[in-house]
């Protein structure tokens, strides 16, 4: 516990003096989505019908985004060798990163989400739907992304591996999580798709971290 | 059971049991293949409602069935590579993969050809077709992640890694994708009542599922010798291995040129 407290703050200080780390991903976040209306043109109707979708998949590409620098620096600096030989820490220290990342790129997409649902013309009860799926979503999408950093740490071409890795497992939670805002926008309910999801981040928090833990350690030797 | 299991994890034995039922898992795989396809689309009766179209199943449910099955394979030996720390199991993650992604991409295309008929279109985003495709995703994954790293054990270690993820993964994945959206037909004879399906038609698809499992398991035996070899190459076994094969190569050629 003093370790993870340890470890978490200090990734706050690192994100409080590196801001890009936590802002570009959030300015990437806007930029998508104002690409859509861009994109397939501008009718109210059509925009409120395809919001929950393209929320969704502008939030976990921005996660995505922000996950490669995850490990990478702690990797360079020497820091995750000794982390990995002195063998307690690791565990706490895998737990706050996760939870730090969740913090620095989920958390803001929530806090400005009121914004995006007055861009695309959401309801009330849709914009209350994605800040919930976006709740319980988004630390799967951490928790996962950091599953991916760890496996590709030491590769040569990571970044784009990294996509490739965990986009296909991002795929049932972006069905439940946009079929949560669907049942919402015509009204319906929505409360099986957030258990769904609820679910998943329960099976995904007990056991992701393990794999984490598992893949530093390969990619640390 | 494990020290009966134990001699085998030994590269040099596996090499040579690989080496042993290779010749016989291929002509046994070739064999059953060329007589399910024949009977299957020569002898079986036409479907009263598709024609001759649905003959395309021979090979269509084969290919996808083990399509998982090689998943599943796969996991186990990643899951023992793991757990156990068994150098062979994780070589046998990297073997069966491409097959497994070959096995994906044939049940994907002939899929596409026998809805283009039957339901007028290539593609549709019912639930086993999108599982599918994601299950060549997974396999690409694990296939792009062994090749990504300088050292080559590290890539086998991590790709073993994503693909007992990927496991976890793969019933979510099918299940989300179920109650997303389905057009596909239900399963016709993994019933436990009695098959949905005329005998006439059932044995050259049970015959075709053989065959393919026998090529699966042929392939994999071929692959996994390479794979031996390869990491193994600076061991004494694989050194005497390539000298014999080079006294042996070496022989029938001076023959030939004295018969000139």
């Amino acid at each position: 516990m003093v370790m993870f407290k340890a470890a978490f703050v200090r990734e706050w200080r690192l994100l409080a003096r590196q801001k890009a780390d936590w802002l570009n991903p959030l300015m990437f976040f806007v930029i998508v989505l104002t690409l859509f209306p861009l994109g397939v043109g501008a009718k109210p109707n059509l925009l409120a019908e395809i919001a929950p979708g393209i929320v969704w998949i502008a939030a976990l590409l921005s996660v995505l985004l922000g996950a490669e620098r995850l490990f990478k620096e702690d990797f360079r600096q020497g820091t995750l060798e000794q982390l990995v030989a002195a063998r307690d820490p690791l565990f706490p220290y895998v737990l706050a990163k996760i939870s730090s990342s969740w913090c620095s790129t989920a958390l803001p997409l929530l806090l400005i989400s009121p914004l995006i649902a007055l861009l695309l013309g959401l309801s009330t009860a849709a914009w209350q739907a994605i800040v919930l799926s976006l709740l319980l979503g988004t630390p799967l999408l951490n928790l996962l992304a950091a599953l991916g950093a760890a496996l590709t740490l030491s590769a040569d071409k990571g970044g784009i591996l990294l996509a490739l890795l965990i986009l296909p497992l991002y795929i049932p939670l972006l069905i439940f999580a946009s079929a949560a805002v669907d049942n919402a926008t015509l009204g319906l309910d929505y409360s099986a798709q957030l258990a769904v999801l609820a679910a998943m981040l329960c099976l995904a928090a007990a056991l992701v971290p393990l794999a984490v833990l598992k893949a530093l350690r390969l990619n640390v030797g | 059971m494990f020290k009966w299991l134990d001699p085998y994890a030994k590269p040099e034995t596996l090499y040579r049991i690989c080496g042993l039922w290779f010749p016989w898992l291929m002509t046994l795989a070739v064999l059953t293949l060329l007589l399910s396809t024949v009977w299957g689309l020569g002898f079986t009766p036409a479907d009263y409602q598709q024609g001759d179209s649905y003959r395309i199943i021979h090979i269509h449910v084969p290919a996808a069935i083990w399509s998982m099955g090689a998943y599943s394979s796969m996991a186990i030996a990643a899951f023992i590579a793991l757990v156990w720390q068994i150098k062979v199991a994780q070589w046998a993650v990297g073997a069966i993969a491409p097959i497994g992604a070959v096995y994906t991409l044939i049940a994907l295309l002939t899929g596409m050809a026998w809805g283009k008929p039957m339901w007028g279109t290539w593609w549709v985003w019912d639930a086993r077709l999108t599982s599918e495709l994601i299950l060549l995703f997974l396999y690409l994954g694990v296939i792009a992640l062994s090749g990504a790293f300088a050292d080559r054990q590290l890539g086998a270690k991590a790709s073993a890694l994503l693909a007992v993820v990927g496991v976890v993964n793969l019933p979510i994945i099918h299940f989300s994708v179920e109650w997303w959206n389905t057009l596909h037909q239900g399963a016709t004879i993994t019933k436990f009542a009695k098959p949905s399906i005329d005998p006439s038609m059932l044995w050259p698809l049970l015959l075709g599922i053989l065959g393919f499992a026998l090529l699966l398991a042929a392939l994999t035996c071929l692959r996994l010798r390479t794979a031996i070899l390869l990491n193994e190459q600076h061991r004494p076994w694989v050194r005497a291995l390539a000298q014999q094969s080079v006294h042996k190569g070496s022989v029938p050629q001076t023959n030939a040129g004295r018969g000139v």
